[in-house]
């Protein structure tokens, strides 16, 4: 019989609109982040560097990128003959497609939680971004002698709690009293489960299926007696909840130094990758760059400023990129100027474009979601030479000049496909 | 495919002057993050070779570090693997260290002889090109030929060091043997050869019996009447680094676009060990010219016509001048250095400065 101390299930989740176009095509999880990773990477690393050797990650939502970065774990170290990594689909008969809740993503895995026999299961987002020893977090939730751990984050001015606790990490339930120095804490996602207690709650919500971890399983937990607790993080944490929130985390690697964004320099808590570029960056005589994360492989013939540079792409020469971030295996033309962009995965900007100028104009598109002044361009899309485009403007699709009419798009504007003014995104 | 590898991994090489005091030739870092014998590795890989044997024998600690896991080249299957093979020590008295590339395989006899796959393709590791072995083994068969060996178009200074390769118009092999001075051209022999499993087993055995160690001396020249040996001319890239002028001559041809996208973007890709760093970064007052920045660095001052390895750091106002970098590396802010290979794990103290004059210098600096 397998057995397992603690195993982990990341959420890969499904597809996240407030990301707008960035997870047109593939899971928030997926998407390119830092120059060479993908947002999973952390979470995986985690779990690997925390002594969980056991990962399913759990999927809802255009798997195929996912399933071929993640492939058997091997760049991970999560290629086990016991255990490893394993790509879970949530498919299920009956259902087919429809929307699920967290707590039902979980439950239809449940076969594959029971095989190895685990005493805890730590269930945590694979789309965050954090560095974070979750033995630690099983540590604390063993010296508490509690059921359920929850990672907690402290809430900042204006952010509005999700629960209190007090000083020693206990949670109260709503029809407690909380006492008076209770601390206000918002969740991260990232709990630890006693199996059994697990186990029990999932059963009896089976028949529920939008249930929820946060919202049906804790307070299940709690209404049948069961101690919470909380587990106070206090490092980086991101949820990267929009478009102007994934170029922040971007662009905050490299002021690291300067106490802000993550530290990917780390030698003991190093983030792991699938990458399938190993080259180096190539600089021509015509570059220049100063404050600039650049990934392997890259061609780099023009001038980037404050950004963060993907894997494999090409700068042609005369080209200006400044505070953006480029993904990986993009094509920039020559003679581009480039300021405060999202360039996704496999775009080709032609020759001479200029991307962002001009004023800020609310999106037509979705206000909501894009609220910054970003242009950004949807992976593989492509945008002919000689166009200017406003800020704020999304662009999805092949364009040609006819999606331009006098050369350019203007600001909060955007091009979709099937999509005109007027109509709701 | 039906054959295994094997890759001649041994030479000790004291034209490479300090740079194989801490490593075999074959360990070289090359164009930035890759090892010379990735090519070998990857070649092998790319022609669905599956069972291969490295030869080695001097400083082999770090190649060994190298090549802890197989899973990088995708060797890691039931039906093959990648074995180390250094000489064998019997007793405490007694090493037998291999004395000749045909003598390291005569050694390790029982691989060839446990193996069941017809063919072997042989390889040195301190070749830098792309080859495919399937292509190579339809020409061994085309011609009929009982050994093919690859011959590349060399320099001057590898005629003068490998020699030169005759051929008829059919390609068979008249004679291996010094080149004509300052010719210029020919085909030198790149150390890469097809041959029958069984056959080589039985050269092997009479090359022992007769004393010979050498594979071009005592196999090719020997028996160049008796067996039909054939000459498969390269017309691709290829570079050997024999010297550290050839050394460094190799590593800049990586800054000339044909060789990066020949190496780096065409199918099939040259493979290595991943080290998870992360992308390099460039602070303020970095200036990047003709060079090649490797994962991991950190550049805070000008790089020009250079090649930087992985995890260097170069401090605010330096200047770094047609040099290379080897990984590791810590260079002091206000350093000079022009004309040099810095030694990998090197700690270059600030206001340094370090010129290599009328040749390439070798810049050990301090622990």
């Amino acid at each position: 019989m397998i057995r397992k101390e603690m195993i982990a299930m990341l959420l890969a989740g499904g597809r996240n609109n407030r990301l707008g176009i960035l997870t047109d095509g593939v899971a928030k999880s997926a998407i390119p982040f830092g120059g060479k990773y993908r947002i999973i990477d952390f979470s995986l690393s985690n779990c690997i560097h925390s002594g969980i050797d056991t990962v399913g990650v759990v999927t809802k939502y255009r798997p195929v990128r996912l399933n071929k970065h993640i492939g058997i774990g091997v760049s991970w170290d999560l290629d086990k003959n016991y255990g490893g990594v394993t790509v879970l689909p949530t498919f299920h008969e009956e259902s087919g497609n429809a929307v699920i809740g967290s707590a039902e993503a979980v439950y239809r895995n449940f076969e594959y939680m029971q095989q190895y026999h685990p005493e805890y299961v730590l269930i945590a987002p694979g789309d965050h971004l954090c560095k974070m020893d979750y033995e630690i977090m099983l540590d604390f939730l063993k010296a508490m002698q509690a059921d359920v751990a929850v990672c907690a984050l402290p809430v900042k001015e204006g952010e509005k709690a999700g629960f209190a606790a007090d000083l020693y990490g206990y949670i109260y339930s709503p029809d407690e009293e909380i006492p008076a120095d209770s601390r206000q804490y918002k969740s991260a996602g990232i709990y630890i489960f006693q199996w059994t207690v697990l186990k029990e709650a999932l059963l009896a919500l089976k028949d529920d299926p939008l249930a929820d971890l946060e919202e049906d399983v804790l307070p299940y937990c709690m209404k049948n007696g069961k101690k919470l607790c909380a587990y106070e993080f206090t490092g980086y944490y991101e949820k990267l909840s929009s478009p102007a929130a994934y170029w922040k985390a971007n662009l905050e690697l490299l002021y690291e130094d300067r106490g802000m964004g993550l530290n990917l320099n780390e030698h003991f808590w190093k983030i792991y990758t699938n990458s399938e570029q190993n080259a180096p960056v190539y600089f021509s005589d015509t570059s220049a760059v100063s404050d600039s994360i650049i990934g392997e492989g890259a061609d780099i013939q023009g001038r980037v400023i404050n950004s963060v540079i993907g894997a494999g792409v090409t700068v042609g020469p005369g080209t200006v990129i400044q505070d953006s971030v480029v993904m990986q295996e993009a094509y920039i033309g020559s003679g581009v100027l480039i300021d405060r962009a999202i360039i996704c995965e496999g775009a080709g900007i032609g020759d001479d474009t200029v991307i962002g100028f001009g004023e800020f104009a609310p999106s037509k598109l979705d206000p909501n979601t894009y609220n910054s002044e970003l242009v950004i361009v949807g992976e593989n899309a492509v945008i002919p030479p000689d166009v200017k485009i406003g800020r704020n403007t999304v662009i999805s699709g092949v364009t040609n000049d006819d999606d331009y009419p006098e050369g350019e798009l203007a600001s909060g504007s955007a091009i979709i496909p099937d999509w005109k003014e007027g109509d709701n995104a | 495919m039906r054959a295994i590898g094997i890759i001649l991994a041994g030479g000790d090489n004291n034209r490479m002057r300090e740079l194989s005091n801490r490593r075999a030739v074959c360990a070289m870092p090359i164009a930035g993050s890759f090892r010379a014998i990735d090519f070998a590795l990857s070649n092998m890989s790319n022609s669905r070779i599956k069972k291969v044997a490295v030869l080695t024998q001097y400083n082999a600690r770090s190649l060994n570090e190298h090549l802890s896991s197989s899973k990088w080249w995708d060797f890691g299957s039931k039906q093959g693997g990648l074995y180390v093979f250094p000489p064998a020590v019997n007793n405490y008295t007694n090493t037998w260290w291999y004395s000749g590339d045909a003598d390291a395989m005569y050694q390790n006899l029982a691989f060839l002889r446990n193996s069941h796959e017809p063919y072997v393709a042989i390889a040195s590791a301190d070749g830098i090109c792309k080859i495919d072995f399937e292509s190579l083994l339809d020409y061994h068969i085309e011609k009929s030929a009982d050994i093919t060996l690859v011959c590349a178009k060399g320099t001057q200074e590898d005629l003068n060091r490998f020699g030169t390769v005759k051929m008829n118009d059919e390609g068979r092999i008249a004679d291996i043997g010094p080149a004509p001075p300052e010719t210029g051209n020919g085909y030198v022999p790149a150390g890469i050869y097809i041959i029958r499993r069984r056959l080589l087993i039985e050269l092997l055995q009479k090359c022992a019996a007769a004393g010979g160690t050498d594979i071009i001396k005592d196999i090719l020249i020997r028996f160049k009447d008796e067996k039909k040996i054939y000459g498969f001319r390269l017309k691709s890239y290829w570079r050997s680094m024999s010297t550290v002028e050839s050394y460094f001559r190799t590593n800049m041809d990586f800054l000339e676009p044909e060789v990066r996208d020949y190496f780096f973007r065409q199918y099939p890709g040259i493979y290595s060990k991943q080290d998870d760093n992360p992308p390099a970064h460039f602070n303020q007052g970095s200036a990047i010219q003709n060079s090649l920045v490797s994962s991991g660095c950190v550049i805070n001052g000008t790089v020009e016509d250079s090649v930087i390895f992985k995890k260097v750091y170069v401090g605010k106002n330096c200047v770094i001048r047609n040099s290379i970098i080897l990984n590791d590396v810590y260079i002091g802010d206000n350093s000079h250095i022009e004309n040099c290979i810095v030694e990998s794990r090197n700690n270059i103290r600030p206001e340094s400065d370090y010129c290599g004059t009328d040749e390439v210098k070798i810049v050990i600096g301090d622990k």
